[in-house]
């Protein structure tokens, strides 16, 4: 149970998963945001008018699939790193995901990482295909990593080489 | 003697925001802060805040930090007093600060006390041996001096605090084996619980520390199951090699100074500890005091920002200070903060606030 775990269940997120129709369009937002807080970022930072503008700041996000084309804005703009966009037009064998990623060192596009899961195991590889950082990220940067198409929905985190620092 | 209309007390975020709004509304203030640096606690926050636009959501407390304290700066008629930690508030509205070794003097028509809150301690076998920190100590260790407080962390308390710093230690390249949390569910929010699990931290609710180890400093710590009656499960023991122990147990507000000035005070756990009774604007039983920030009631930057706000209004409205235009402004502040606090995580201040805005003399 999330609430006692940190990890959302499969139940949680078939709240916030979009249907099987959608994602063969192509890029979407994902947002794991389960629970009502004080915080609006995503709606205010969204250019597509995807995620609605909240009526109380408490709202959890609201966002219309059909408008949204998985630029990740909000990704970067999330404080609390819950957005993600996965596009599962990216390859016949591979999806690419977008993920906020806030640790030194940053990964190098063409970099093979080890991707992890919502509880923080190795699931598999992923491929660094681009890193975006942005001035206006304010440091968050946008990991884009290419993964096998079945791990879309399971890779929501990356471990890269060195980022402990020789510490572990 | 230093004659000013309002001095503030604290220059964290609710004060910070309290001497800019007084002196919008022509307010002559006196800042006073005892660090040499101003932002409090905010400049040792780098994640990102939330809230909303008006309360810089989106940007990291460092950079906020930086913000108001630039606001602050480009105010003519803010006088800013560093390093100078007031001693005592006294009937005739003077107070006393320390001041690089001198003894000062500040006569002030209205106070607001913006001294914050400070951190709790928790009771186990070994507590005292080196490496133990409280969680604000790990922050100003890493954030501050840029310095790793150790290799490996265990985390005691699944809070806002406890669940931020464990994200902070993490991008130090310090590792955190796991964080242990009394309560059945995690008590921040669940977006900042994901961020860590997701980075491999495993969280234990329903857990306590039951003791440290180590001769000279800590080498580990033990944990153990609590039942529903919060009572440890004997057996349910769990070891941990770690050099820190860090204890996110929550905050308790700085009453010293408004229970010396006799402000009338109460016991509100919702909001941390004991706070001063005030009315919705933040003005204590003193009609000379006012309140802001964590030292009104334990609470996110976001809402002690907006705190501030409304004291510095109310204290130079009092004065007679600032027209149409400051009311609205007063009820636009009073409008953010009731929002902030709608929803179900403000569900606990709502019901401290019951408790000590209902008249400040009713029980005197």
């Amino acid at each position: 149970m999330l609430k006692s775990t940190g990890i959302p269940t499969v139940a949680d997120l078939a709240e916030v998963l979009p249907t099987e129709e959608r994602l063969a369009k192509g890029p979407v937002a994902i947002i794991e945001c389960f629970q009502r807080i004080p915080c609006n970022p995503c709606a205010t930072a969204c250019r597509q008018d995807a995620i609605r503008p909240f009526a109380d700041i408490n709202d959890r996000p609201q966002i219309d699939w059909d408008q949204c084309n998985g630029c990740a804005l909000c990704v970067a703009n999330c404080p609390g790193l819950a957005i993600f966009v996965v596009d599962m037009t990216y390859s016949e064998t591979e999806a690419l995901l977008k993920l906020p990623y806030e640790l030194l060192p940053l990964p190098q596009p063409g970099e093979v990482v080890t991707a992890l899961n919502r509880a923080g195991e190795p699931v598999g590889k992923g491929r660094v295909i681009r890193v975006q950082n942005p001035p206006t990220f304010e440091r968050t940067a946008i990991v884009h990593l290419a993964v096998p198409r079945e791990l879309a929905q399971e890779v929501r985190n990356i471990m890269v080489e060195g980022e402990t620092d020789g510490t572990r | 003697m230093i004659n000013t209309q309002i001095a503030v007390i604290g220059g964290g975020p609710a004060g910070l925001r309290a001497a800019v709004a007084a002196a919008q509304l022509g307010a002559q203030v006196l800042l006073l802060d005892e660090s040499d640096h101003l932002g409090g606690q905010l400049i040792k926050q780098t994640h990102k805040f939330f809230g909303s636009q008006q309360q810089f959501a989106g940007s990291r407390g460092i950079a906020i930090a930086k913000k108001l304290e630039a606001a602050a700066r480009s105010q003519e008629n803010i006088a800013i007093l560093q390093e100078a930690t007031v001693l005592g508030i006294y009937e005739d509205g003077v107070l006393l600060a320390e001041h690089k070794g001198r003894v000062i003097k500040v006569r002030a028509q209205r106070i607001i006390v913006a001294v914050g809150a400070c951190e709790r301690m928790l009771a186990f076998p070994n507590n005292d041996l080196p490496g133990v920190y409280g969680a604000g100590a790990v922050q100003t260790l890493m954030n501050v001096h840029g310095v790793r407080p150790g290799r490996r962390v265990l985390m005691v308390g699944a809070g806002n605090i406890g669940l931020i710093v464990t994200y902070q230690l993490l991008q130090a390249g310090v590792e955190v084996a796991a964080i242990v949390e009394a309560a059945p569910t995690i008590g921040g929010y669940l977006v900042h619980a994901a961020k860590v699990r997701r980075a491999g931290v495993p969280i234990y609710t329903s857990h306590t520390i039951k003791e440290a180890h180590g001769e000279e400093a800590v080498e580990g710590a033990t944990i153990w199951q609590l039942d529903a009656n919060r009572q440890p499960v004997a057996g349910t023991e769990r070891h941990f090699a770690v050099d820190v122990i860090c204890l996110a147990v929550g905050l308790s507000p700085l009453s010293d100074l408004l229970w010396q000035a006799g402000c009338q005070m109460k016991y509100v756990p919702e909001l941390g500890g004991t706070v001063a009774v005030r009315d919705a604007h933040l003005c204590t039983s003193n009609p000379r005091i006012y309140v802001a920030g964590d030292v009104a009631g334990v609470e996110e930057a976001s809402s002690a920002m907006v705190e501030g706000q409304l004291a510095g209004l109310s204290a130079a409205l009092s004065l007679g200070l600032g027209g149409k235009e400051a009311q609205e402004q007063l009820a636009e502040a009073k409008a953010q903060l009731s929002a902030l606090r709608a929803g179900p995580v403000g569900e606990k201040i709502r019901a401290g606030l019951a408790w000590v805005e209902k008249g400040v003399t009713a029980d005197a």
